[in-house]
């Protein structure tokens, strides 16, 4: 006994080590499943308050920049209004009567306190939180396109997993011809991500828009993801090769709109209880 | 240890983790060369520290920075693996006649050349330890390596000019 504790002794540097060490793997796996909640990240009160006030210095010499994305923004919604209520006429009755399907998604507005683009795994911090009605799982877009997933949220903050994380994977369509494809993020430019899946019989072009498919509850339909800007395809591959440039502008987020879909619990429960898996993330 | 240092000790801790929280979190340079200027509290603590509470406070420090990374273990875990080295690696590098108690292996104690020695390769380790653990994997190799050295240049460059800066004014006091 006496020489066990000896030997411990002897060796305890490299046990501490070790013991250090393999807590720090158990965290780091802890961490990237995929909806572990945990307390220690930003969004955790004095973090996320520490965050804000760095955030609210740097947000003055930013203002020129949001003005002008709102207001362009503003200009855009008008016109679609205006879209809308030339087309009405046309619009099927049945459904408009349907308040529930009308008020389907709902929008809040956050602003991002925290933000990277440039590791491989990204992450955003945001100043909403489960006080605001913020649930994970939420999607999140800018005014341009998808921006990502609401991962863990506290009372004031939520942590939202970024598009840039090499573990999401957005279901998507090609706008043009509606083949569904996935979209993923390889790692390295900031500005850029892959398109998997697509089929080689499908006939992709430069300059094709990619949008969300809409067929998990999480995003709703139609929202860009990004235009196709190169195109591969491998002598025996059976899919294609695909780079697009993401339409939102991850290095230039200040304000992001979260979807809430009121429907969710109904259509999930219905894929459930149908026997459907959604496999196409 | 006396007074004085750990008072000296718990103050750069504090700067040196605000500074990279603050600051340095939004630095990147040619989109690959990140500084993490923070592990200069860890390689600047007095040389006579004991290995577990060196690697103590390197999961320490490491933890907190993480929390702010949202990259839960990931800095702990390199922070870790430098600290259980960086005493054998002073060893390696005692000059004639060994260190002074309590004495600091900064910049002051025995000129550039040597202290780009000692810092070097603990700087790399921790780089390449962090790079290849948020990869999670050795795909893409060539970029996470450029990464790694382009990053370890930017810290190095940092914490020698953090030296100049504030470690060697008292020698003029």
């Amino acid at each position: 006994m006496q020489r066990l504790f000896l030997f411990l002794y002897h060796y305890r540097a490299f046990i501490i080590f070790l013991f250090l060490e393999i807590l720090c793997l158990w965290l780091i796996v802890q961490n990237n499943t995929y909806q572990g909640a945990s307390f220690f990240n930003s969004s955790n009160r004095l973090v996320g308050g520490l965050m804000q006030t760095s955030g609210s210095i740097s947000d003055y010499f930013r203002l020129g920049e949001v003005n002008e994305t709102l207001a362009e923004e503003n200009a855009r919604l008008r016109r679609e209004l205006s879209q809308m209520e030339q087309s009405v006429i046309g619009l099927d009755l049945t459904r408009l009567k349907d308040y529930e399907f009308l008020n389907k998604y709902d929008f809040i507005a956050a602003e991002v306190i925290n933000n990277s683009t440039r590791r491989a795994t990204n992450y955003i911090t945001i100043n909403r939180g489960s006080q605001d009605g913020i649930k994970p799982n939420m999607a999140v877009i800018d005014d341009y396109g998808v921006v990502g997933q609401v991962k863990v949220v506290s009372k004031r903050f939520a942590v939202i997993t970024s598009i840039l994380h090499t573990n999401v994977r957005v279901s998507s369509r090609l706008r043009r011809t509606g083949d569904l494809c996935t979209t993923q993020w390889d790692g390295v430019d900031g500005d850029k991500a892959k398109i998997e899946f697509l089929p080689r019989h499908v006939s992709p072009q430069v300059g094709d828009t990619i949008v969300t498919s809409g067929y998990n509850a999480i995003f709703p339909e139609d929202i860009p993801v990004g235009i196709i800007s190169e195109i591969n395809l491998e002598e025996n591959s059976l899919w294609y090769d695909i780079t697009i440039d993401l339409s939102a502008d991850m290095n230039a987020l200040s304000y992001v709109y979260l979807i809430k879909n009121n429907l969710k619990i109904e259509q999930d429960s219905l894929e459930i209880s149908a026997g459907a898996q959604v496999i196409n993330e | 240890m006396n007074n004085r240092t750990i008072i000296f000790q718990i103050g750069s801790f504090i700067a040196y983790i605000l500074i990279q929280v603050i600051f340095l979190r939004n630095v990147v340079l040619f989109d690959r060369a990140f500084c993490f200027i923070y592990i200069g509290f860890l390689l600047f603590l007095p040389v006579e520290t004991n290995r577990p509470l060196l690697m103590v406070m390197g999961f320490l420090a490491g933890l907190l920075v993480d929390i702010f990374y949202d990259s839960l273990g990931i800095h702990a875990a390199a922070c870790v693996l430098i600290m259980f080295v960086r005493n054998l690696w002073l060893n390696l590098l005692t000059p004639q006649g060994g260190f002074d108690p309590g004495v600091i292996p900064s910049l002051r104690l025995n000129g550039l050349r040597w202290f780009v020695m000692y810092v070097t390769p603990l700087i790399v380790l921790h780089h390449a330890a962090l790079f290849f653990a948020e990869a999670f994997g050795f795909h893409m190799f060539g970029f996470t390596m450029t990464k790694v050295l382009m990053s370890s240049l930017f810290t190095l460059v940092a914490i020698v000019i953090a030296q100049i800066l504030f470690y060697t004014t008292r020698k003029g006091l």
